[in-house]
């Protein structure tokens, strides 16, 4: 065997790779067009999040549970202050240019959850820091 | 910013606020715990601001600028007798916000994917009105709790005729709205969702007493997480989803650790009614003879003691004795008295109240214990100062089956030598029941003012020191 017939060879190998390639393609655009259509079809995205849900209220769960119950109040005051994440939704909402009935809503939310979150932290950080070992 | 980047680092975001609540599981842990959750919210806020949709940022910097403001300066100078109310509030707000963005899912819901106005997904308005409705409830009934712990609201049950029937009546009517909005997206639907939520969560707090309150707020804290999961839902933002279920089940774990501490169930507190009214079994009354002491006695029989268990209750944390208290317990201290405190899972009027305003006072956890850690100390303990507790200390719940709190665990301090009651008057707990400890001969009252006893208390051992 000399080093053209390989170079042939090497060639052959790929241009069929590259025949190969455009189905491969195909079947990858396909697929990605199922998953968006079924990502956007309400069903099978809502078990998805469910299913996060679940996982979720199991994870708290557990570690609520080990939440020593001298912390119960920081707890309250950080969980609250957390589900202010919420500022999320409002953030969306009041992230577009122009005004309307929207982007109201949202802005209300905005401060409304910043209070929170501003309040939440730092009260829990108050009560946190009080919390000491004997001297 | 790419959709799968937002993602993680949503997830990053979620993780952060999960070690937030690990971090909680022991006092030197939690100030890191705190960062994680701050961390977790910087994310979270700053990958939205990100995301494409996203390009005004005038108005956001400005609420955010208003909201923290507001926000830190409450919480700067916040009393910490006044928690369970500032609690209240912050739930309220969280209901109130989780309304407004509903409200803005439903007007703009181009910006979050989930369809056009007039044309939005069935599951997704389903999923808006159940967040609406929780938000609304949540929000009118955190205004109720905080107007009953500030006192702006009697703190008594308000019971009407009927009360269990408007509720479910308004709660069918709120399911059948639901049904409405989601075939026909009407305005109207929306509004009367908001309408019917707001009205049932004044209904659903107005008949439960001041007892109840831990129960209540906690309660109110999981249904902020709920609501906070259903706008998730709505929006399909796993963050939310997560967060809210954390918060959720936190909450639901508090009520049922409270409704435990009182032994009730959580039906009946929910249905309220429990609390506030003084039975009428008063006229035997006076005729019991209760030991009566000043200061000066307490304070000699505890420096002769060498272990003393102070229980506090929520009149210390209305009359502010806290700090006062603690200088009584270190002036024991330093005359070789082994002080500690016992804490019931429902003193006062929120989970871990009692903790946080002796941390307040500088009083070291180690010596702050539960019920089940302390409980068989009682037995072997010379004296028990109760100041402001009453149905958590009362015996009756353990031997009087016809008490209103019988069966719920209570800290065994008549086991104690010598117990001695601060109390304002002989007026009953908020159970309304009569407290047999009182009249025991083991027992001395002390009457007045909490805060003025411990102070008295102090000025009679610093004169004794010399």
């Amino acid at each position: 065997m000399n080093v053209t017939s390989i170079a042939d060879k090497a060639m052959k190998i790929a241009e069929e790779l590259q025949n190969l390639y455009i189905p491969v393609a195909d079947v990858a655009q396909n697929t990605s067009n199922i998953v968006m259509s079924s990502s956007s079809g309400a069903g099978d995205n809502f078990v998805f999040l469910f299913t996060i849900f679940v996982l979720a209220v199991f994870i708290g769960y557990y570690v609520v549970w080990s939440v020593t119950p001298a912390l119960h109040s920081p707890l309250m005051a950080i969980t609250n202050a957390i589900s202010s994440v919420i500022i999320v939704g409002a953030l969306i909402a009041a992230g577009p240019e122009g005004w309307n009935l929207a982007k109201i809503f949202g802005f209300i939310a905005v401060i409304l959850a910043s209070v929170n979150i501003f309040g939440g932290f730092i009260v829990t950080q108050r009560m946190l820091q009080m919390f000491r070992q004997k001297r | 910013m790419s959709a799968s980047l937002t993602a993680s680092l949503y997830l990053l975001s979620s993780v952060c606020f999960i070690m937030a609540l690990r971090g909680l599981s022991s006092p030197k842990s939690a100030r890191i715990g705190n960062i994680y959750g701050i961390s977790g919210m910087v994310i979270a806020v700053f990958t939205t601001l990100a995301l494409p949709g996203v390009i005004s940022f005038g108005m956001i910097v400005l609420g955010v600028l208003i909201g923290g403001a507001i926000g830190t300066a409450i919480a700067l100078r916040i009393e910490m007798t006044a928690l369970p109310q500032l609690v209240a509030a912050f739930h309220s707000l969280v209901g109130l916000s989780a309304v407004f963005v509903a409200g803005a899912a439903f007007y703009a819901p181009e910006a979050y994917g989930i369809g056009h106005a007039g044309d939005i997904k069935t599951a997704s308005l389903v999923e808006m009105s159940i967040g609406t409705a929780i938000g609304a409830i949540t929000f009118t009934g955190s205004i109720i709790a905080f107007g009953k712990l500030q006192g702006i609201v009697s703190g008594r049950p308000l019971v009407f005729a009927g009360q269990h029937l408007v509720n479910l009546c308004l709660g069918i009517l709120l399911a059948a709205v639901i049904v409405w909005l989601a075939l026909d997206e009407s305005q109207m639907a929306f509004w009367l969702i908001v309408v019917i939520s707001l009205l049932l969560g004044i209904l659903i707090i107005v008949p439960i007493g001041g007892a109840d309150m831990p129960v209540v707020v906690s309660m109110l804290n999981s249904y902020s997480g709920w609501a906070a999961a259903g706008i998730g839902f709505t929006l399909s933002n796993p963050l939310l989803i997560i967060v809210g279920a954390l918060v959720g089940s936190s909450g639901a774990i508090l009520s049922y650790i409270m409704c435990k501490g009182m032994n009730r169930s959580f039906i009946s507190v929910i249905l309220g009614g429990f609390g506030g009214e003084v039975s009428g079994s008063s006229g035997d009354k006076e005729d019991r003879i209760v030991k009566q002491g000043a200061a000066a006695d307490a304070a000699f029989i505890m420096e002769q003691a060498s272990t003393v268990i102070i229980v506090p209750g929520y009149g210390m944390a209305v009359a502010q004795a806290q700090h006062s208290l603690a200088e009584m317990a270190n002036l024991l201290t330093e005359k070789g008295v082994k002080v500690r405190y016992a804490i019931h899972p429902v003193a006062g009027r929120m989970p871990g109240h009692m903790n946080v305003l002796l941390a307040e006072a500088n009083v070291p956890y180690e010596n702050v214990l539960e019920l089940d850690e302390i409980n068989h100390d009682f037995a072997s303990t010379e004296v028990v100062f109760v100041i402001g507790a009453n149905d958590t200390v009362n015996p009756a719940a353990k031997t009087d089956k016809s008490s209103a709190i019988y069966g719920m665990p209570v800290l065994n301090v008549e086991e104690a030598q010598t117990t001695l009651v601060v109390k304002r008057s002989m007026a009953s707990g908020y159970a309304g029941v009569d407290n047999p400890l009182f009249f025991s001969d083991k027992t001395m009252m002390l009457f007045g003012d909490a805060k003025k006893m411990c102070e008295d208390i102090v000025k009679s051992l610093q004169g004794s020191q010399h």
